[in-house]
């Protein structure tokens, strides 16, 4: 996906040329937001195509080192739940407590619907 | 020009960022409850474009969850309310703070109001602007944490935009309006997202605690 990564070089160059800092982003951004902008234009683009920006985003970390942002395991739990993929849905909420344990309560909630379903 | 004796007001002043001196925000309900979790509820809207909710929505995560937030993860919120049989932004808002709380567990809830969004077409140019309203309430006490309004245009200058983080995100979109024809409203929309809830902005939310700068009236 050019397009994110071209958006990922020109966040470093505008971090560089910032005046009173140079911060660098605490995530691995890439292709999050736009999936998420994508989920609500049905028109545009697939649940499959969106999975795999999310899966690519998350490849992409984990080759570099960085983390996924916030969300990022959630939304691809829902797009998994979505298309018929219960367990893997399950998955993800699961990574989403794991590595951010602020999302416990919410992740746990979810567990317990998709089990639920799954009975 | 400052009166000397005003010498906490000035200390405060230059501790909130290099860039610039605002007027000071009393953030003492903000510091005492020290939310770790924000759960963003879709969007009211105001303007005539629909997709205006949505196309904020999708981009409240970046600046929330680099000032140090964990941000749930908002279209698996939103298809929890939906599921609940609530479809529209208006009706979300005016679920309970109790109740938001019991299914999704995070310390603060952030509501916004999307009241300008679309494009102005004049004589040789056009205007693209997005402006937005935003409340964080505590979601244990019920009590307001933080509001702020921002605004974006696609017809400002790239020198406008500040320095720090910031400065940072808005300078990556506006260079990305320039370069792009299409969907210029959702494009703005990221500028006034970033100028709304990022950290370090004069009067904007204060870091969380996965930020680096946390504790930093920055």
């Amino acid at each position: 996906m050019t397009f994110f990564n071209k958006t990922s070089g020109l966040l470093l160059a505008a971090g560089l040329l910032a005046g009173c800092s140079a911060p660098t982003t605490l995530y691995q951004w890439d292709n999050y937001q736009p999936a998420l902008y994508q989920y609500y234009q049905e028109d545009e683009t697939g649940p499959e195509e969106q999975v795999a920006a999310l899966e690519e985003n998350i490849e992409q970390a984990r080759a570099r080192g960085t983390s996924v942002p916030p969300g990022l395991h959630a939304h691809l739990g829902l797009l998994y739940a979505n298309t018929g993929r219960e367990e893997e849905a399950l998955n993800q909420f699961a990574t989403e407590k794991a590595l951010f344990p602020e999302s416990a309560p919410f992740m746990d909630f979810l567990l317990k619907q998709g089990k639920e379903r799954a009975q | 020009m400052k009166p000397i004796s005003t010498l906490a007001g000035i200390v405060l002043a230059a501790s909130l960022g290099g860039c610039v001196t605002p007027e000071p925000y009393d953030y003492s309900a903000f510091e005492q409850s020290r939310p770790r979790s924000i759960l963003v509820l879709p969007p009211a809207n105001q303007s005539p474009d629909i997709k205006a909710s949505y196309s904020l929505l999708s981009q409240v995560t970046y600046p929330l969850a680099e000032s140090g937030y964990y941000v749930l993860p908002v279209a698996v919120v939103d298809e929890t309310f939906r599921q609940n049989g609530l479809v529209n932004p208006e009706e979300i808002q005016g679920v309970s703070v109790a109740k938001l709380h019991e299914i999704f567990g995070a310390d603060a809830v952030l509501y916004l109001d999307v009241t300008e969004y679309g494009t102005t077409y004049m004589v040789i140019s056009s205007d693209t602007r997005v402006t937005a309203e935003a409340r964080l309430v505590d979601l244990r006490t019920g009590q307001l944490l933080w509001a702020g309004t921002a605004t974006a245009s696609s017809s400002e200058q790239e020198s406008s935009s500040g320095g720090g983080l910031v400065g940072m995100l808005v300078q990556a979109a506006v260079t990305q309006i320039a370069n792009t024809l299409t969907d210029k409203g959702h494009q703005v929309a990221g500028i006034t997202s970033a100028r709304l809830l990022s950290a370090a902005r004069p009067n904007g939310i204060l870091y969380g605690p996965r930020s680096p700068h946390y504790g930093n009236i920055e």
